[in-house]
């Protein structure tokens, strides 16, 4: 029985060990074939790509998707081209992209090197630095106030590892704290489990402002470590690159970059009609000119 | 195409830490949370399964109701409990780290299944031993140390043994109330290496070990006090 | 600390917690259903005088109950896209996850129900004429199944209170809506004490229920 065990166990790994293959190197062409072309989104990635109240995906980078869609529709020369439209997580946006599940996923994917190995990464498109709520009354203005302090983060998330590497680097001497999501980590922040919840500055607005005590919690702290957000698609696909590159170029040059920004940064957006009041980063005003896909490290 | 590509394990995170190192710390916390907690769930269970097998009614229904009230909510939701509202309503709990909540939520979960193994376990002894043993002039407490629970010990080693299995298994709800086990190193290792498939097959082997673990220490347990063609005696 | 329970309205419990229980209460029932049917087979299989099929059930339920089940969820969520070439939403995945996942336990249960069938009984049926499927789904299987019927019943409760770990892909069950409510009305600990309560109930309920078939299976017997 127990050898039995042993064997079993070695059984069950060699199945995973076998090479997991079924990857499609051109979009385009793919595109042409099937007639289909399917849209990544994500449920709950305020304000670039979420569901509305309707159930429909919707956000800054959504609409940016569906430019690039009609590119494809025009690129393939079939008008009755089908846009499909599928939901993906942090944990599974870059398997589904490389078994060519989803074409293109305009989400709050950061481009670092690491990820630019296994999908492509267009122009960057926003600019985001870590950055800590807190409760307003707490006194925490910097990441130096922060000694002594619990921080928390979510886990799987690069914040998480940004910060714990700081911690180590720079010797702060917080204590790092992982939650099991976004939510739960403003919880901590409100009962006051946690001094402060390091994210993303841009997810941290949107969770500030649809709190029911968004007054009593502020946004503090320089960026930390600045990262771009960028569109991702299929590596080695160098015709479906430029496609989307050249859409994001145009809506740039035409000033639609501009106006969808301030739409969807500094307006009032659904579902509860809160305005985010997040200004263009220099960053991303820099880059506006630059058209760079460079990642982060 | 897809390959396996394990080279992550080798690379620094922190420090000297590397994945592989950061790997064994967080198995070290899974089995240490699963140790602690199974020491709680044991004492308490036993203790509650022999209350429920006594002949007071007062006994029982303390033990009945300890052991009901922790079976019947999910272990999740008593980690939550823990976690959130009772350092709010006993504030003296707030004093104790995540660690100290999680081990008591796991193992007050884990002694209620215990307590029903324990009182099955004596239930299923025949009741002539107690009633002989009370015959000979035992007291209550003399019998069930020397005739009911030296058997009932024997009994249950095999349920105990899953429930052993079960508590490493649950220890895994432990990272959502920010604990570093290994459940939570697949979760944060996945996005930090962009390797899901080889981060979770690393973790997922190191459960079926410590799972193996459990079971060669079982079978050792219970050879070691196994009573020659008695109960609990290998076929 | 004083507890204020007064965000309990209609609409909530419309809205957040029933949605949430009824995602939970479909996701035990069929993969109970499904759990039991693929339960059953593996029993059979484990007892099968093929050695492929006895140890293919084996390791099968082995290493199902080995590893936890927020891994097993893990696993599925991120494999089947990989094997089928699309997502099936959380729910989908759900509901399979926790039918590969419950059948290992299913199938240990149904193999002691099997084995608590006497020999006999299978032999009489061979003599009949009849051949394995028939004996099984005739004579075997409706008596394995009676036996085993209130421990069939507990892995259930159990089950329903594994379903609260699917937080880990997201999908919104029971647990989900009172952490809804947690988050939308600031009220942490009213929510949790209130996801407490409804689950005792429910699993207390049942096991209750429980005990009474069990009476009633003994009493038949």
């Amino acid at each position: 029985m127990k050898n039995k065990f042993v064997h079993n166990a070695l059984v069950f790994f060699a199945i995973f060990t076998m090479t997991i293959t079924g990857a499609m190197a051109n979009t385009l062409e793919k595109a042409k074939t099937t007639g289909k072309f399917t849209l990544a989104y994500r449920e709950s990635s305020i304000p670039f790509s979420y569901l509305g109240e309707d159930g429909k995906p919707l956000g800054f980078g959504w609409e940016m998707c569906k430019l690039i869609a009609e590119e494809v529709k025009k690129e393939t020369g079939r008008k009755d081209l089908v846009v499909e439209s599928q939901a993906v997580t942090s944990q599974n946006r870059i398997p589904l992209i490389q078994n060519g599940t989803v074409d293109v996923e305009c989400g709050s994917t950061t481009n670092n090197s690491e990820r630019g190995k296994q999908v492509t990464f267009a122009i960057n498109y926003f600019y985001t630095g870590t950055r800590f709520l807190v409760k307003a009354d707490s006194g925490i203005k910097s990441i130096n106030d922060l000694k002594g302090k619990k921080v928390v983060s979510t886990t799987g998330t690069t914040n998480y590892q940004i910060l714990r590497n700081l911690n180590d680097e720079k010797k702060y001497g917080f204590e790092l704290l992982g939650a099991k999501d976004h939510a739960d980590a403003l919880l901590m922040v409100e009962s006051g489990m946690a001094n402060a919840f390091g994210m993303d500055d841009i997810l941290l607005y949107g969770l500030k402002a649809s709190s029911k005590e968004s007054a009593k919690l502020a946004v503090v702290g320089e960026s930390i470590q600045v990262e771009p957000y960028a569109i991702m698609f299929r590596k080695d696909d160098p015709k479906f690159q430029a496609l989307v590159n050249k859409v994001i170029t145009n809506s740039i040059k035409s000033g639609e970059f501009e106006k969808a920004y301030k739409k969807w940064f500094q307006t009032n957006i659904p579902p509860k009609n809160v305005n985010l009041n997040a200004p263009m980063s220099k960053e991303l005003k820099d880059n506006l000119k630059a058209l760079s896909d460079k990642p982060a490290l | 195409m897809f390959t396996l590509d394990w080279s992550f394990l080798s690379k620094k995170v922190v420090g000297t830490q590397t994945y592989f190192s950061w790997l064994m710390t967080a198995w070290e916390t899974t089995l240490t949370i699963s140790l602690f907690a199974f020491v709680i769930a044991f004492t308490l269970g036993f203790l509650m399964g022999v209350l429920r097998t006594t002949q007071n009614k007062y006994l029982v229904l303390i033990g009945n109701i300890w052991t009901e009230i922790f079976r019947n909510i999910p272990v999740l939701v008593q980690i939550f409990l823990w976690y959130f509202v009772i350092p709010k309503i006993f504030p003296i709990f707030s004093k104790l780290p995540a660690f100290a909540l999680a081990v008591i939520a796991l193992g007050l979960f884990t002694s209620s299944r215990i307590s029903e193994q324990v009182r099955a376990g004596i239930q299923s002894i025949p009741t002539d031993q107690r009633y002989a043993s009370l015959a000979l002039g035992l007291t209550t407490y003399q019998s069930y140390r020397f005739v009911l629970l030296p058997v009932a010990f024997r009994l249950v080693l095999p349920p105990l043994t899953s429930e052993a299995m079960n508590v490493i298994k649950n220890s895994s709800v432990a990272f959502a109330v920010s604990i570093a086990e290994l459940t939570m190193y697949a979760i944060q290792v996945q996005e930090e290496t962009a390797r899901g498939i080889e981060v979770y097959l690393v973790v997922t082997a190191l459960y079926f070990i410590s799972a193996l673990i459990v079971n060669l220490i079982s079978i050792v347990v219970e050879k070691s006090i196994q009573i020659p063609h008695f109960i609990g005696g290998k076929k | 600390m004083s507890l204020d329970f007064s965000f309990l309205t209609l609409k909530v419990i419309n809205n957040i917690i029933l949605t949430g229980l009824i995602f939970s209460i479909k996701l035990t029932l069929i993969s109970m259903v499904l759990g039991i049917i693929l339960g059953t087979l593996l029993a059979m299989m484990r007892l099968s005088k093929y050695k492929f099929l006895s140890s293919f059930a084996l390791a099968y339920v082995t290493i199902i109950r080995s590893i936890p089940l927020v891994m097993v969820i893990l696993w599925v969520f991120l494999l089947i896209p990989l094997f089928i070439g699309r997502s099936l939403g959380t729910e989908y995945s759900a509901i399979i996850t926790f039918t590969l996942f419950e059948a290992a336990f299913y199938a240990e249960i149904m193999r002691a129900g099997i084995q608590s069938v006497k020999r006999d009984q299978a032999n009489a049926g061979y003599a009949l004429g009849m051949n394995y499927f028939q004996c099984m789904g005739y004579i075997v299987l409706p008596q394995a199944f009676r036996n085993m019927l209130p421990v069939l019943l507990t892995q259930t409760i159990v089950l329903f209170q594994d379903t609260s770990l699917v937080y880990a892909i997201g999908a919104f069950d029971l647990l989900k809506g009172f952490s809804i409510i947690s988050k939308n009305f600031n009220r942490p600990v009213e929510a949790y004490i209130l996801a407490t309560i409804v689950y005792f109930i429910i699993c207390f309920g049942l096991s209750y229920l429980v005990k009474r078939i069990q009476n009633r299976v003994r009493i038949v017997r």
